[in-house]
């Protein structure tokens, strides 16, 4: 309690730079309070992407049952697959027309026989493997093509370029919004140890008086530590009814039209602001502390 | 044993400025001591070695029997709660009330609030000073912000109060009370060094004299005066002054 009013009449005194950091500290849990839910929606549509990735092993018209059983079982044995699926004639037929109704109803009385093969449906452990099972299967040959290991298969497909983009596309927005993360802790931290820097310098000759009489370091310290907590979690709180003010009026009317909006795989709300607040008060306390370290030692 | 011991102290400054040579004194409890000299002769860095604010660069200082040397950082705190201090240009905290400063160094040896609101104004009635509790230093004038520095400085009973030029800045009539503060103190029981300049004080007070020049101790003596040379002619006019005799006199 009494460190709490010491910290607060420090604060007192130098408002212009406890202003200046509490608004950094703002800004950056505005940010974050923001980019957390986009960076998450986005990584969750992504790994959704990533989970289908898949290669397409189309078996030869001509196979055997007992050749298809003997494919099934060595392509089980490649390294990185994680699961093979064996899709028949009649169920690709069938997955085709569930696709495509209209298509079908004609093509198929056109056809007479069903056109599509069967096949086995692979899932790799690790979708940026898929290249390699890939290579596995079916090894590039001299001329470029593809040449299929087993005589039961009769063409291995995936598509390459899509999983490509996918993956380099995840991994942009992480190393982008985690730099501009980082770079806005970095900033809130250094204000605020400016904003203690400047308590302390404003108030040296009372820190040596405050020696004098047989105040331990703690005793001194303590209170510009609450100073900058104050200032940090102020900033927080702001940032915290700023987001749920938006969240209501604009998100949650907004989300009525577009379900995207509505994220279902974000981080719950009291979650969120939980994390805010213990990220501002934990650089905070960094910011204060570092400060400390370099100007208060006895 | 005695409160305060230097043993054969040397301080010189970074530059090879010596502030201190080979220094040894001894001081009981209970006594009060006048540390005398002209400016510069060392008596503000004596009281810094005592307050561990500076080290000696050879020989011992002791308090209580405690070589200082031997308190590590960490404890420093703990011996100044043992030692009060005043100084001459008062070192009040400017943006707390009279009542807050005294409170201050209450609150730094964590005594609870009862405590703290039944002793403070109890020791600014002590010196004077009732009236102005909410006060801002600023608001008083010389001789009553050193009240409140005597106030802080004793508060906690410390077994040793050292003053730095405590009337330094103040005048004669005011240095007076305030020397009636520190002697009062002296009588509790508490041993008292006062570094000064202010010859009439000492010579008036008749107390033990330490007299520095250029670092090293050239004199101690008990119930001395400020300059001892001159002690025959003053003693002569002092005693003519208290029997109320004309100037003229015998010459000695
Ligand atoms: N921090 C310092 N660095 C270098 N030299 C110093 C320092 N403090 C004091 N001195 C020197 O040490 C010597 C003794 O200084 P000190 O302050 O002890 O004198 P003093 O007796 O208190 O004088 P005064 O009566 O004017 O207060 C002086 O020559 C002074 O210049
Ligand atoms: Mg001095």
């Amino acid at each position: 309690m009494f460190f709490f009013k010491e910290a607060l009449r420090g604060l007192r005194r130098s408002t212009a730079p406890a202003l200046a950091a509490m608004l950094t500290v703002l800004i950056t849990a505005l940010v974050l309070g923001v980019f957390i839910p986009i960076v998450q929606a986005t990584m969750g549509a992504a790994s959704d992407v990533r989970d289908r990735v898949v290669v397409d092993i189309y078996v030869a018209e001509g196979a055997s049952p007992a050749e298809r059983e003997s494919a099934q079982r060595a392509i089980e044995r490649t390294a990185n697959v994680r699961s093979v699926e064996f899709i028949s004639k009649d169920e690709a037929l069938a997955r085709a027309r569930e696709k495509n109704p209209r298509a079908f109803r004609e093509g198929s009385e056109l056809l007479g026989s069903n056109p599509l093969p069967a096949s086995f449906r692979i899932v790799p452990d690790d979708p940026t493997k898929v290249g390699q099972v890939v290579d596995r299967l079916a090894p590039k040959g001299p001329e470029g093509a593809r040449e299929p290991q087993l005589t039961a298969i009769d063409e291995v497909r995936y598509r390459e370029e899509d999983t490509q983009q996918i993956l380099s596309v995840t991994g942009l927005v992480t190393v982008v919004t985690g730099g501009l993360a980082l770079l806005l802790v970095v900033a809130s931290v250094a204000l605020i140890a400016n904003t203690i820097r400047l308590s302390i310098f404003a108030r040296r000759r009372e820190v040596e008086v405050m020696r004098l009489v047989g105040a331990t370091n703690w005793f001194i310290r303590w209170p510009f530590m609450i100073e900058g907590v104050i200032v940090g979690f102020t900033g927080v709180a702001l940032a915290v009814v700023l987001l749920t003010a938006a969240k209501e009026s604009v998100l949650e009317p907004l989300s009525d039209r577009w379900a995207f909006l509505a994220a279902p795989d974000t981080i719950a709300y009291p979650l969120l602001v939980g994390l805010l607040v213990l990220a501002g008060v934990a650089v905070s306390a960094a910011g204060s502390g570092l400060t400390l370290r370099r100007f208060l030692k006895v | 044993m005695p409160v305060v011991e230097l043993e054969g102290v040397t301080k010189a400054y970074d530059g090879g400025v010596v502030g201190l040579q080979r220094a040894s004194v001894s001081i009981g409890r209970g006594e009060f001591v006048f540390l005398v000299g002209p400016t510069g002769c060392g008596k503000s860095t004596c009281i810094r070695l005592l307050l561990k604010e500076l080290e000696p660069s050879e020989g011992e200082v002791r308090i209580a029997g405690k070589p200082l040397s031997k308190i590590p950082r960490k404890r420093v705190p703990m011996l100044r709660r043992n030692v009060g201090t005043v100084f001459q240009d008062y070192k009040l905290l400017p943006n707390r009330t009279v009542y807050d400063n005294v409170a201050y160094s209450l609150e730094v040896i964590g005594e609870g609030r009862d405590q703290i609101r039944r002793k403070v104004p109890d020791i600014l009635r002590l010196v004077g000073l009732s009236t102005k509790l909410h006060a801002y230093p600023d608001q008083l004038s010389g001789g009553e912000q050193q009240r409140v520095s005597i106030a802080r400085a004793f508060v906690n009973h410390p077994p040793l109060l050292l003053a730095d030029e405590p009337t330094g800045n103040l005048d004669p009539e005011t240095s007076i009370g305030i020397m009636q503060l520190i002697y009062r103190i002296n009588r509790t029981g508490t041993t008292v060094v006062v570094a000064t300049h202010d010859k009439e004080m000492v010579d008036k007070m008749r107390r033990r004299v330490v007299e520095l020049r250029e670092g090293r101790i050239v004199r101690d003596q008990e119930s001395g005066l400020y300059r001892p040379d001159e002690s025959t002619t003053e003693f002569a006019i002092r005693l003519r002054g208290e029997l109320g005799i004309g100037a003229e006199g015998h010459p000695n």
